[in-house]
């Protein structure tokens, strides 16, 4: 296994050395004529298992830089995208990612789109100070590493546990939940880390956190510790959790007679949820995501983007369409393209504009300040009610 | 809800989980009982049932009564199909080898069914009205009632064959000494056959009702309620019919319990804590009886 694995990567690390070879030997020639364009690094998965993430966070991205080069780019100068293929691995992320550095010669990376990929990318970036913006990863980890900040690495999206900040607030302002369970997945780090946060914001507001649950994923039968959830008798039940996992306990938990509301986070942002738990079950539920497509304020973006692809965007364009927008914002105030004069500039965002809402950089842990959208399931419909900034 | 009533309702969730197993157990221990073969496929034989219902609802467009027929006939010609192939070739073989090819027909079954059915976990239609019976504040479902109704349809059915016809006078024989029942003139291969065909079959509607009562199957679905059935048929006394129903129902019950007044994480850790202990203190199972084996 372990052998196999290895020489995959020396395969990969070869393949690597010689395309650089070949695009290097082809580059010399431009190297004139890019003064007025400057060059952005897409790192994404455009093949293998995480492929739709990465081509569609890439789609998002593209249309983006097209609209700023069509209203006539930034202090006069084009932006261009390369892209580069990760195929969906941490080894090709990183061969991906010195290939944009070392022989494209980009400014900045936008990319890859999971969290793990990042995470393999971020010590050459860093290494060679190119900043990175991650449209989609949204593991604390990815920004900070041992509670301190990696000083070329950011992202445009916001992460876990601010979610379950916003869901506390929301239970105790909106909802005025006085008492909540918190049902979480104890194989996840995503679930716990939500879960977490949530009891202590709800209990800061306040409210109380009356019972803690964990059940594990794969779990088919939920309804012995729904009982017992029961009898707790809160206002509110939060579950943190993944669509497979969530749809039963919805559906387990209201054939208990479970009447109060049940929240939970972007986890829950599939439709297969509807699927098991049923409509009629899925009514007075409520989670938080990063952007609805019933919001008008998104519209513009929407249209724009079934326009050029024929198909509306799912969250992943939306993201990479914001981390586009975020960029040429900060290739604009850094009035340079001098890569560390572009991590000052994204590093200084303040009350941007992007296309799922209005985002500050945090500098302290390069988590922009962004709000999440509340939808409702209602009658197999889903309402937006309320855009909640995190604490 | 004060405890006594959760604790009633403890109850009702934990032998509707432990009917489904009492059903997995049943062709475990039936299998056991007259091969001495314990059949690790029998877990996936219960997750091929789950997926010919499910087809037999959304492609077929069946109601649940047919499609439980379906599943059940075809699961049961499957299982005759696997011990042709399989086991019936090393009849004469040491055991280990047999049990080691039941493993291999488990993975077999699990991973060509991958291939076929996409690992992604189906959504199982919604085949009957959400009914719930509130008995003051106890809620027991209509799944629940249909789980705990065909589970003791099944069971009748069963001691029925077993102890009133001449099939099942056979089987018991066979149990007994496969070599004896062969001199006293029966055909061992068709019992053993029939044996798979209904150990099978009872597998198969466990796969069909955990479909509808859970609303989600995939291809790997049978590891966890095979292991756990194998754990029932064990307590209970492996080789035992109503061993099996009882541990089967036992276990689901502790299941139950533990997840409702400890956590659904000891959950499994309880389950296999009681077959160590049934190992340790009492192999031969609730119903075992001490026999000396002869030299």
């Amino acid at each position: 296994m372990f052998f196999t694995k290895k020489s995959l990567r020396l395969l990969g690390v070869l393949a690597g050395a010689a395309l650089a070879g070949t695009v290097l030997a082809g580059c010399g020639g431009q190297q004139a004529g890019s003064s007025d364009t400057i060059k952005i690094g897409a790192n994404f998965e455009m093949t293998g298992n995480v492929a739709n993430y990465g081509q569609a966070t890439l789609d998002g991205l593209n249309l983006a830089i097209e609209e700023i080069n069509a209203a006539g780019g930034i202090n006069g100068k084009k932006l261009e995208v390369i892209s580069a293929d990760n195929k969906s691995e941490a080894a090709e992320a990183v061969n991906a990612a010195t290939k944009l550095i070392s022989d494209d010669n980009v400014k900045v990376i936008v990319g890859p789109a999971v969290t793990a990929n990042v995470i393999a990318e971020s010590q050459v970036a860093t290494d060679a100070k190119i900043p990175v913006i991650a449209p989609d990863a949204t593991s604390p980890d990815v920004t900070v590493e041992n509670g301190q900040v990696k000083p070329f690495i950011f992202r445009s999206c916001f992460i876990d546990p601010q979610q379950g900040s916003v869901m506390a607030k929301f239970a105790s302002e909106n909802l005025k939940a006085k008492t909540a369970v918190v049902y979480v997945d104890n194989s996840s780090d995503y679930s716990k880390s939500l879960g977490k946060v949530f009891k202590e914001q709800f209990e800061k507001a306040g409210g109380q956190v009356v019972m803690e649950q964990a059940f594990l994923a794969k779990d088919q039968d939920f309804k012995a510790t729904l009982t017992s959830i029961k009898t707790a008798n809160a206002d509110v039940l939060f579950v943190p959790a993944y669509y497979e996992e969530v749809g039963k306990i919805v559906k387990q938990a209201r054939e208990l007679g479970i009447t109060s509301p049940i929240l939970g986070t972007d986890g829950w942002d599939d439709s297969k949820v509807a699927d098991i738990a049923g409509t009629e079950a899925l009514n007075n539920t409520y989670f938080s995501t990063h952007y609805s497509d019933k919001d008008e304020s998104v519209k513009p973006f929407i249209d724009a983007f079934t326009k050029k692809y024929g198909h509306a965007p799912n969250v992943f364009a939306a993201l990479g369409y914001d981390a586009g927008k975020m960029l040429a914002e900060a290739i604009k105030n850094a009035n340079s393209d001098d890569p560390e004069k572009i991590r000052d500039a994204i590093e200084g965002i303040k009350d941007l504009k992007v296309g799922t809402g209005i985002i500050t950089m945090d500098a302290k842990t390069h988590n922009p300040i962004k709000q999440a959208v509340i939808l409702q399931n209602k009658d197999g419909d889903r309402v937006m009610i309320a855009k909640i900034m995190p604490e | 809800m004060e405890l006594g009533q959760q604790f009633l309702q403890q109850m009702v969730n934990g032998i509707s989980l432990g009917s489904i197993y009492a059903l997995i157990a049943l062709g475990y221990t039936m299998i056991y009982g007259i091969i001495k073969l314990i059949n690790f496929a029998h877990g996936d034989i219960y997750m091929v049932g789950a997926y010919i219902g499910f087809f037999a609802i959304t492609q077929a467009g069946l109601g649940i009564v047919p499609a439980l027929l379906v599943s059940l006939v075809t699961t049961g010609l499957l299982g005759m199909l696997v011990e042709k192939l399989a086991y019936k070739p090393l009849r004469h073989a040491p055991r280990l080898s047999v049990l080691i090819t039941a493993i291999g027909v488990s993975f077999f079954l699990e991973y060509t069914s991958m291939y076929f059915v996409s690992p992604t976990p189906r959504t199982f239609p919604q085949v009957m009205d959400n009914v719930a019976v509130n008995i003051g504040g106890l809620v027991i479902n209509g799944q629940q009632m249909l789980i705990l109704g065909i589970t003791f349809v099944l069971m009748v059915i069963l001691t029925y064959i077993v102890k009133f016809t001449n099939t099942g006078k056979a089987m018991r024989a066979a149990s007994f000494d496969v070599e004896t029942a062969q001199l006293m003139g029966i055909n061992s291969d068709r019992i053993i056959s029939i044996t798979f065909c209904i150990g099978s079959a009872l597998a198969a509607v466990a796969g069909v009702l955990v479909g509808i009562y859970y609303n989600s199957i995939d291809p790997l679905m049978g590891i966890m309620p095979g292991l756990k059935a194998f754990v029932a048929a064990v307590l209970g006394g492996i080789g035992i019919l109503p061993g099996a129903v009882v541990g089967g129902i036992i276990l689901g019950v502790v299941e139950a319990l533990v997840s409702g007044f400890i956590s659904s994480t000891f959950r499994d850790a309880a389950a296999f804590a009681i077959l160590i202990l049934v190992l340790l203190v009492r192999p031969t199972g609730i119903f075992g009886k001490n026999t000396k084996e002869k030299v």
